[in-house]
């Protein structure tokens, strides 16, 4: 079937199979290899992208459900000459990530919980990353990493 | 894990939906958040020939005030609910209930529709609707007709529900206050091993996740209430009748146990909550 799908700013059309994973698509079709994937099975959240704004995990939906919407993936936070996005710089900074491949879906999941909680408190962001794993940090850099850059000024609610 | 090839169709109406459903009913699936089928499908534990995509059907997401009930239209995703000032007022079971479900994603997607009418015993959102006497609007061939909730829950993924039908509606009674819900698991976004929705305005009325192949009222401890015991007593009264079932997570022994310790708990705050 025909898709119509905006990533990042930019829209394609493109035959696909009915049964194509969002995800697939994005890595294969549109060759936007950040978001990962981790378990396959909803529960990781390596493959999380914003669609139309609102945290998804994109192994859990067909390419078929994102027709006429628009995503959001990790290629699509820093600004086109490359500097990072306030939720990138803070994980930097703060050393929110050791090997990495959390990162990605971390980061969206992250733009999406603060779109929700512009000044969360440290339960909230606990509780709002509970759908993303990370088996490197502990969490803790995570954690006050959100928590630095929801209270960076430089955020566009 | 990909899917099995099927055929996709949009629907952009109910009418849509249950035409389409009517051609085929038996090889026919809903699509609604996808949360529960797509992963059964990516295990190839569905199959559907054709998938109906009801994701997008206008005019079936909303949690309005309807005088002596609330209307919550099928297509109403968990965030939604969550946020709902109508639910947060006059049946805030509803949307803390809903505001427990899996993980933020899971709930940007999930449907209540969707998760009430694949019948899984270990969802959270058929016990609220249990312990609020909720009604389901249901569409189909042979017009509208409504279930009531205790007469919805058949089985292990199995509802009231004729495959050519269609959930458009969950009509539940406001409870501004009085209830309480309770869920054990081991893990942060985990499923319940056993969950407790109690609502203590009105008829008391239990309903117990993951304590048997469906969404089950606890009856004896309803019978206890009803009678005037107190929440021990009629928490010890949890598992009468039912039958959980042992997995990796606990056995059924353990269950049992959980239940009496969970429902005393939510028959506790229920009761402070009421004042
Ligand atoms: C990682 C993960 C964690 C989860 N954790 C929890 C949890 O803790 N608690 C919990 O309760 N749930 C949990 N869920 C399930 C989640 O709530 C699902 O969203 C919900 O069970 C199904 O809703 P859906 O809209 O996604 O339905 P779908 O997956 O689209 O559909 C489910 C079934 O219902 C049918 N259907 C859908 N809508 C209708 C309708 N309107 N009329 C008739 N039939 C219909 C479909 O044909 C299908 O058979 C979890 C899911 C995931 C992936």
């Amino acid at each position: 079937m025909r898709v119509t799908v905006t990533v990042n700013g930019t829209t394609e059309t493109h035959d696909v199979e009915t049964r194509m994973l969002l995800v697939h698509y994005l890595r294969e079709i549109r060759g936007l290899t950040g978001t990962n994937i981790g378990c396959d099975t909803t529960s990781c959240g390596a493959c999380t992208v914003l669609l139309d704004g609102e945290s998804v995990k994109s192994c859990t939906l067909l390419a078929a459900q994102a027709d006429g919407e628009e995503i959001t993936t990790i290629e699509g936070m820093a600004a086109p000459d490359g500097t990072l996005h306030p939720i990138q710089e803070a994980f930097h900074r703060h050393h929110g990530l050791q090997c990495g491949f959390c990162t990605p879906g971390m980061v969206m999941a992250v733009a999406s919980l603060l779109k929700e909680h512009p000044d969360p408190t440290e339960v909230e962001v606990r509780e709002g990353l509970e759908g993303n794993l990370c088996r490197c940090t502990g969490y803790h850099n995570i954690v006050q990493a959100v928590l630095a850059a929801a209270h960076s000024g430089e955020l566009v609610p | 894990m990909i899917p099995a090839s099927f055929e996709y169709r949009r629907a952009g109406s109910v009418e849509d939906a249950l035409g389409w459903l009517a051609e085929d009913p038996d090889s026919t699936k809903l699509l609604a958040g996808g949360h529960s089928l797509l992963p059964l499908m990516k295990l190839r534990l569905a199959t559907p020939g054709v998938l109906v995509d009801v994701g997008r059907v206008p005019g079936l997401s909303y949690v309005r005030d309807a005088g002596d009930h609330v209307a919550i239209g099928a297509l109403t995703r968990h965030r939604d609910l969550e946020i709902s000032e109508v639910a947060r007022a006059f049946v805030p079971l509803l949307a803390h209930v809903a505001g427990q479900v899996g993980d933020p994603q899971v709930r940007h997607r999930g449907t209540i529709g969707g998760s009430l009418a694949h019948g899984d015993p270990a969802s959270d959102l058929p016990a609220a609707v249990l312990a609020l006497d909720a009604t389901m609007v249901a569409d189909g061939p042979r017009g509208r007709r409504e279930i009531a909730a205790s007469d919805f829950f058949r089985g292990f993924l199995e509802t009231a529900l004729e495959p050519d039908e269609m959930l458009t509606e969950i009509r539940v009674r406001k409870a501004p206050s009085g209830w309480a819900f309770q869920k054990f698991n081991r893990r942060a976004q985990d499923w319940a091993i056993v969950g407790v929705a109690a609502v203590l305005d009105g008829d008391p009325r239990v309903a117990l996740v993951n304590m048997g192949s469906t969404t089950v009222r606890a009856r004896g401890t309803e019978e206890a209430l009803a009678a005037g015991a107190d929440a021990a007593e009629a928490a010890d009264r949890a598992s009468e009748g039912l039958e959980p079932s042992s997995d990796l997570h606990a056995s059924a022994e353990y269950r049992r146990h959980l239940a009496t310790v969970l429902v005393r708990r939510a028959l506790v705050e229920a009761a402070a909550a009421r004042g």
